[in-house]
């Protein structure tokens, strides 16, 4: 089971880090009828206990930095974590800003970066399965 | 019986109701999923699903009461299956008759609630204590209505001279609608409703998924299980599902079909047991899968009123026009 169980059954746990909600509005999109990534067995979850893939959005501010942390922590393993979007995998616009600590990557480790400012609903779907490789690897240690 | 048969049919029922239950499950989102003009996810997705969060880390938070929360767990999964265990499955009585009756089968559906409510207490999450709560709430508010559902089906059935009136297996055998004159009808069709409402309720499925309510609460009394608990949560639920759709199957449509197309013997028991499992999904789609489409979440004063004043009054109405339909009748 341990190769092959997150290819297709992916809880997807969303951490907004000072995100302006544009890349957030494109994550909802990706659930809409349109695009539909329950057919891939893709699901968002309420909860990071419940997450396989975090998907972080936003440059990440002073205060989220922490929070963001923690919600890495709480991530049952195996995890992985997904960037949405030009802020977080850079911190975008917001570079050395005086409030930001980011991008993601200097707080947490990162697995896939997917830029945009927003990324399409595709390549956020891509980003997410892209995800899998790295579980998967995981997967099999465990 | 001897205890080995028993066993063994216990066995082949348990491992046979979680792939039917998970099947359903799939059946269930894909028939969502469809009328949300969706594609859906493949119908093992329960499977897939079930099989990941067994590779998963399961974590007891350092803040949790520990043995409560990694108990309750267990105690869900067999309470549900237990259930199952209770119900007549289609042209085959009870597995366990005999052993307990309609009665023991409310307590048994009340048990996952409790053991969810209960993990939820013990999780040391504010907001699984919020879940728990609101668990608890809607657990005392849906249980009456249910209680007088049943209450009022088994004292038809003694009133007809016809013993032992709350085993499930006799309830079965014995539906009620050919006995009742009109006000009788009607009695029961209100009491359908009745049952058919609680069934989400029960199932805490939308529009009744006040506990759990991910988007407010983040997953509510679950927020802090994952991996393997969060695993025979699930089973639990799927279960639990196929048990409340029995439920009411056995009592208001116990019908078979193996009379009416003339097959006698296996034939029969196989094509009534296939009709059965037939009955049990359209029971779900009308009951969880349409409602969980067409509405939205009500707030928790909102489900606690409506079953307190509503459904109170609509069981207790359903009984009414029982006993009025007997007393006219003869």
């Amino acid at each position: 089971m341990g190769l092959s169980a997150f290819k297709r059954a992916l809880w997807v746990f969303h951490v907004a880090t000072g995100s302006c909600n544009g890349c957030d509005i494109e994550i909802v999109a990706a659930l809409t009828p349109r695009y539909d990534v329950e057919r891939f067995g893709i699901r968002l979850v309420g909860t990071p206990r419940h997450a396989d893939v975090l998907l972080v959005t936003g440059p990440v501010t002073r205060m989220m930095a922490e929070r963001l942390k923690r919600i890495y922590e709480q991530t049952p393993d195996p995890k992985a974590v997904v960037v949405v979007g030009g802020c977080g995998s850079t911190s975008g616009v917001f570079y050395e800003s005086y409030n930001v600590v980011g991008p993601v990557d200097r707080i947490i480790p990162v697995d896939v970066y997917v830029p945009g400012c927003p990324p399409r609903p595709e390549a956020i779907i891509d980003g997410v399965v892209k995800a899998v490789a790295k579980l998967e690897k995981l997967g099999a240690k465990v | 019986m001897s205890g080995w048969a028993i066993f063994g049919q216990a066995v082949l029922a348990v491992v046979g109701g979680g792939i039917v239950g998970l099947v359903f499950r799939g059946l269930d989102r894909k028939i969502a999923a469809r009328m949300q003009a969706r594609i859906g996810p493949p119908l093992r997705q329960p499977f897939l699903d079930l099989g990941k969060l067994l590779v998963k880390e399961t974590v007891i938070p350092k803040t949790a009461v520990a043995w409560v929360f990694s108990a309750m767990p267990f105690l869900a999964v067999l309470a549900s299956f237990t259930a199952l265990l209770y119900l007549p499955l289609g042209p085959f009585r009870p597995i366990l008759e005999g052993y307990g009756d309609a009665i023991v089968v409310l307590y048994l559906l009340a048990v996952p609630a409790l053991a969810m409510a209960l993990g939820g207490f013990a999780s040391g999450s504010p907001l699984g204590v919020v879940g728990a709560q609101r668990e608890l709430v809607m657990l005392m508010s849906y249980e009456f209505p249910l209680a007088v559902v049943l209450v009022a089906v088994a004292w038809r059935l003694s009133a007809q001279g016809i013993a032992p009136a709350f085993s499930l297996g006799t309830i079965a055998q014995n539906p009620l609608w050919p006995w009742v004159g009109p006000l009788g009808v009607i009695g029961l069709v209100v009491l359908l409703v009745t049952m058919l409402v609680v069934t989400p309720a029960e199932l805490a499925k939308i529009p009744f998924d006040i506990p759990e309510a991910e988007t407010e609460i983040a997953g509510g009394l679950m927020v802090e299980y994952s991996g393997t608990y969060l695993a025979l949560f699930y089973l639990a639920d799927v279960v639990r599902t196929l048990v409340m759709a029995g439920l009411v199957v056995a009592i208001f449509i116990p019908y078979g079909i193996a009379g009416v197309l003339g097959l006698s013997g296996a034939a029969a028991a196989a094509v009534d047991f296939l009709f059965w499992l037939f009955k049990l999904f359209v029971v779900m789609v009308v009951a969880v899968t349409t409602v969980r489409v067409g509405m939205a979440r009500l707030k928790v004063d909102q489900v606690a009123r409506g079953f307190w004043l509503w459904g109170t009054a609509a069981s207790l109405a359903g009984l009414l026009l029982l006993a009025l339909d007997k007393v006219v009748m003869g």
